[in-house]
């Protein structure tokens, strides 16, 4: 009888449809109509009751009664409820008349319950769906291994750097870089269909001038290479072969072209003599670089 | 003898000698001793080793010896040299490509008719690493606005930005709280291209930045788009930028595709001298994948698709790309 199986199942002992939390007791069974685990509500521990389930978006009227409680098989009797809300409430009306009102309260209770979250789906559905694509792990890595052997390969900087130093070339920006020693080249190229002994001459004729003051430069700065010392040492002694020396120094010129810009500061941490010398050579250098 | 008795337990024992005499049918794998299989493979590679070093040697001896009569020496294989040729490689004198080019949707972009101007947006409910994206992108990107998303459906926005004279269109879509797909869609009925986005990193992320990039025009690098569809990609990327790149300025986007990655930098340039030029990364950066590239604008139903990745056709051979 109903009292023995509750007095078993909902209070003492094990109720596999009993979830038990902080607050409340659930039943999971279901043809639950509340979905608590109540006296009142246990599909067990009631030999009568009816519950409101929908299926596929139809509604129906399960019902159990005393008389089947022998036939598990055709225990639950369903009854499909009409479309229409107001006529559903009369058909579970009607069905149910005679039955207690709780039932009957809950079951209409929770079969508009169930018609509104219908009609919520039905509209979701027809808003934007969120379509989920799932992530093949095996691609993804093959993908994220195969985008870093990208990066490697590619050298951005490098590319970039090129680029934009070809676009300097092809005078894509125009007047705004002046770079001297470019202006010096693209002059040195115009004039080289012209005569080439002039530009010669004239180019001498820096190394000349630049070879006097340097002369001098190179006795201080001789102290960290000894093959120059050696030319020092010839210097002082022979003027004869001053025109020797001018080819060497001139090579050394050219040496230095490169070595002097490097070697001003530490020519600074030298003492004495240079600082006179600073001032007139200083400003050939400049010139010499324009 | 050297077969396999002779190594138990014993690693600091007889260093590998020089030469290791094994009977011909003995395979180290045989060994059914975990530890002695293990010992006897070092020592088996070790050998290799030597060998290989050996044969270097030889080969540089005989390149020393030869001199000048030496043959020039081997260019090492890369992926890029031993790309599989692609049938679309555009010509630069391809007079069909040129017309192409030339009626095409970016036409009026390319003849200077339209300014461009570029609607961000992102998918719904964006986290914060994607809005600061977008905002950081929007800096980059002249002439772009960012707008929220707030559920709308896109064939509903379409024509409310065509209406207000929008160029592009970029959505950025968001999974798992980053960014990771780009929905590029030039607007007045113009290509869409789908991408799938990595690597992305916001500009407080990267190391030794500068400053914000100002609001000058960037100039606008691309790099190796060589086929067909590269092509069009490429010219969707540079009619995001207007045409008129203010040197003074001196920002630039880089937009480098390398296998089929589309790599997207930007930096600040200043040339030091007439052969060096120095960079330095401002603003965000990310990578770009094709996935595919729609005929017309954003629809997912009906569109007609220029090209889908496929996965199965298309990642069949390593070294064919297609970009």
């Amino acid at each position: 009888s109903p009292q023995v199986v509750w007095s078993m199942l909902g209070n003492r002992q094990f109720c596999s449809y009993k979830m038990t939390t902080k607050t409340q007791n659930f039943c999971r069974n279901e043809y639950n109509l509340t979905g608590l685990c109540n006296r009142s509500s246990c599909p067990l521990a009631n030999s009568q009751y009816a519950t409101v389930r929908e299926e596929k978006g139809r509604c129906y009227l399960y019902m159990k009664t005393i008389e089947r409680a022998a036939f598990p098989r055709r225990l639950w009797e369903r009854v499909l409820l009409s479309k229409n809300y107001e006529k559903a409430l009369e058909e579970i009306d009607e069905n149910l008349i005679y039955w207690p009102r709780f039932i009957r309260h809950k079951c209409k209770q929770r079969f508009t319950k169930i018609t509104q979250y219908l009609i919520r789906i039905r509209k979701l559905t027809l808003k934007r769906q969120r379509k989920l694509v799932p992530l093949r792990r095996k691609i993804e890595r093959r993908e994220n291994r195969r985008e870093e052997k990208a990066l490697i390969a590619a050298q951005l900087d490098n590319a970039i750097e090129k680029e934009l130093l070809e676009r300097l070339k092809q005078d894509t920006y125009g007047d705004i870089y002046n770079f001297p020693i470019h202006a010096f080249d693209k002059a040195l190229q115009q004039q080289e269909a012209e005569s080439e002994s002039e530009s010669d001459a004239e180019r001498e004729e820096d190394d000349d001038d630049d070879e006097d003051v340097d002369k001098r430069e190179f006795v201080e700065a001789e102290d960290s290479e000894l093959s120059d010392f050696e030319d020092m040492d010839k210097l002082e002694t022979s003027s004869e072969e001053e025109q020797e020396e001018e080819e060497e120094v001139e090579k050394k010129t050219s040496k230095w072209k490169g070595k002097m810009p490097l070697k001003g500061p530490a020519r600074r941490k030298r003492p004495y003599i240079e600082i006179e010398y600073e001032e007139e050579t200083e400003p050939s250098t400049k010139t010499k670089a324009a | 003898g050297e077969g396999s008795g002779s190594v138990p337990g014993d690693r600091t024992g007889p260093p590998a000698p020089e030469r290791v005499l094994f009977p011909p049918t003995f395979s180290v794998s045989e060994i059914k001793n975990k530890q002695r299989r293990h010992f006897m493979f070092l020592r088996w590679k070790q050998q290799q080793r030597k060998e290989k070093l050996a044969l270097k040697k030889k080969r540089r001896k005989e390149r020393e010896a030869l001199g000048d009569k030496a043959p020039p020496k081997a260019i090492p294989k890369t992926i890029e040299n031993q790309r599989v040729y692609d049938e679309t490689t555009v010509d630069p004198n391809d007079e069909e490509v040129a017309f192409d080019e030339a009626t095409d949707e970016f036409a009026p972009y390319f003849n200077k008719q339209t300014v461009p101007k570029i609607l961000i947006t992102t998918s719904d409910r964006p986290r914060g690493r994607t809005v600061r994206f977008c905002e950081q992108l929007a800096t980059v990107i002249p002439n772009s606005h960012v707008y929220y998303r707030r559920g709308l459906a896109l064939k509903r926005i379409i024509p409310q930005c065509i209406a207000r004279d929008f160029t592009d269109l970029i959505v950025i879509n968001e999974d798992r709280k980053i960014p990771n797909g780009l929905v590029l869609s030039h607007l007045p009925d113009g290509p869409t291209a789908h991408f799938r986005m990595s690597s992305v990193r916001l500009r407080k992320e990267i190391k030794r930045k500068g400053k914000e990039p100002t609001e000058h025009i960037p100039e606008v690098i691309l790099n190796n788009f060589t086929t067909r569809l590269g092509h069009s990609i490429g010219r969707m990327f540079a009619a995001l930028f207007p045409h008129n790149p203010q040197f003074i300025g001196r920002q630039v986007a880089t937009f480098h595709n390398q296998r089929d990655y589309i790599f997207f930098r930007f930096h600040r340039y200043i040339f030091k001298s007439e052969k060096k030029v120095g960079i330095q990364e401002l603003g965000p950066r990310f990578t770009l994948k094709l996935r595919s590239l729609q005929k017309g604008t954003f629809d997912s139903k009906f569109g007609e698709y220029e090209w889908i990745h496929k996965r199965r056709e298309m990642d069949t051979v390593r070294r064919k790309f297609h970009l």
